[in-house]
């Protein structure tokens, strides 16, 4: 993707805020000044660095639709002096944006196999645009199963969309929460027990994860356990991102590198680090 | 061998909690086994009641619940076909720690637990196959609550 200078943030606008939660927000944003306008400028999985002027600058994925090229959409969850200021500007407001940054979900890879799709926490913000993708482009895969989990059902996010989806009848929508009362119907119980219950075939089974790091831990116990090979699995990791070119080396996780190698990676480059501390 | 005993051979064999157990060992089982229906909202088993019996959930979904006062019932997993209601039977003074209900129309199988217990004891193969499949389910489903009682989902996540 085009880029005059990776380091130096364009200022672009904002077209459109929306609330998702209590606490997290998305916006939509105008593309960078050399980003293709017409066609798909960002792939399923990468991220951008957002700059909050006199505050400071994050890495953030892309939440949105890849074919809609002429706004960027980023959910954002206000944790941090810089994050919260990002989720607190409004429609016509400016903030510095660089990128897309980093690799993508191996959805060209992973046509003719069955899909399985599974989500943690804020963590579906990062696969919705390869969710995205899979339904526009739905014929080219097996079958397509997303499964999500959450804290609560409060704690859901996209809802109205993972609502839309379940009513399709060529994917598999599951939903489950930690912990639930009053009129909740759905599962209750960690997402990685669903897996277990979801109708895929191993042995051609792409699987993308993405979710707090030790809900991904779990996930690959359970994925191995149910026979997907390690080489079809990804994960999206996150780690303190600064320059996002490779450069600065905040990202390092064992040998690669979050912002340049990442942040999507597969598996078996990266099971060995995960149960290591010190990383 | 009656029709409806050989109905419930067939549904404990084809059941994957019990794959791979030989003719013999179906046929112990199954001896502690009957068919058990359940309406939207009927209850299992209630906590604090003897645990006499666990659950191979055949068709429908059921949830498990803890009452909390001024919280009402609070859910902390649902169980769907093929998964197994029911490991208090286990362990003395088999007890129900919590309660289970049927969210929907729920077929199951029922197992006796004294009869099982009684037919592991005589056994000891046979307890070791059910261990087999007991101490699996166990370690997942601690593992599991480990999981939610991390809380992980108030980490911040990429954004």
């Amino acid at each position: 993707m085009p880029m005059s200078d990776p380091m130096l943030p364009q200022v672009v606008r904002v077209l459109r805020r929306r609330r998702e939660l209590p606490e997290v927000w998305t916006l939509e944003i105008e593309p960078a000044s050399d980003a293709a306008a017409d066609a798909p400028n960002f792939e399923p999985g990468q991220f951008n660095m957002l700059t909050a002027f006199g505050v400071g600058e994050v890495p953030i994925s892309y939440s949105g639709d890849p074919q809609r090229s002429q706004r960027w959409v980023h959910t954002i969850r206000a944790v941090g002096a810089v994050s919260t200021a990002l989720t607190r500007l409004r429609a016509g407001d400016v903030l510095g944006v660089r990128g897309p940054f980093g690799s993508a979900w191996p959805l060209a890879a992973a046509e003719g196999r069955d899909v399985l799709v599974v989500a943690g926490g804020l963590g579906l913000a990062p696969l919705r645009p390869a969710i995205y993708r899979l339904l526009a482009q739905r014929r080219r895969y097996g079958r397509v199963t997303l499964l999500y989990g959450t804290r609560s059902p409060d704690d859901i996010l996209f809802r109205r969309e993972l609502e839309r989806w379940r009513r399709r009848l060529d994917v598999d929508v599951q939903v489950t929460v930690d912990h639930a009362v009053g009129d909740w119907h759905g599962h209750v119980g960690v997402v990685p027990a669903l897996i277990a219950r979801a109708d895929f075939d191993p042995a051609r089974t792409s699987a993308l994860v993405c979710g707090p790091e030790v809900m991904m831990r779990f996930t690959l116990a359970a994925l191995r356990t149910a026979g997907v090979a390690e080489t079809a699995i990804h994960l999206s990791m996150e780690r303190n991102m600064k320059c996002a070119v490779g450069l600065c080396g905040h990202c390092q996780f064992g040998p690669t590198l979050v912002c340049r190698d990442g942040a999507v990676y597969r598996s078996d480059l990266l099971a060995p680090y995960l149960p290591i501390r010190e990383l | 061998m009656p029709t409806a005993m050989r109905r419930i051979d067939q549904i404990v064999r084809e059941h994957r909690f019990f794959a791979g157990l030989t003719d013999a060992d179906v046929d112990l089982i199954s001896g502690c086994a009957r068919n058990v229906a359940f309406a939207a909202g009927d209850y299992l088993c209630r906590e604090g009641q003897p645990a006499d019996r666990f659950f191979l959930l055949r068709h429908g979904r059921v949830a498990l619940e803890i009452a909390a006062p001024g919280h009402g019932a609070l859910t902390f997993q649902t169980l769907a076909e093929g998964e197994i209601v029911g490991v208090s039977w286990l362990v003395a003074p088999y007890r129900w720690q919590h309660d289970a209900r049927a969210l929907e129309p729920t077929r199951a199988i029922a197992m006796d637990a004294k009869c099982l217990r009684g037919k592991c004891d005589a056994d000891h193969d046979l307890g070791y196959e059910m261990m087999q499949r007991f101490v699996p389910l166990l370690v997942q489903r601690l593992h599991a609550t480990v999981l939610q009682a991390l809380d992980i989902y108030g980490d911040a996540h990429k954004s």
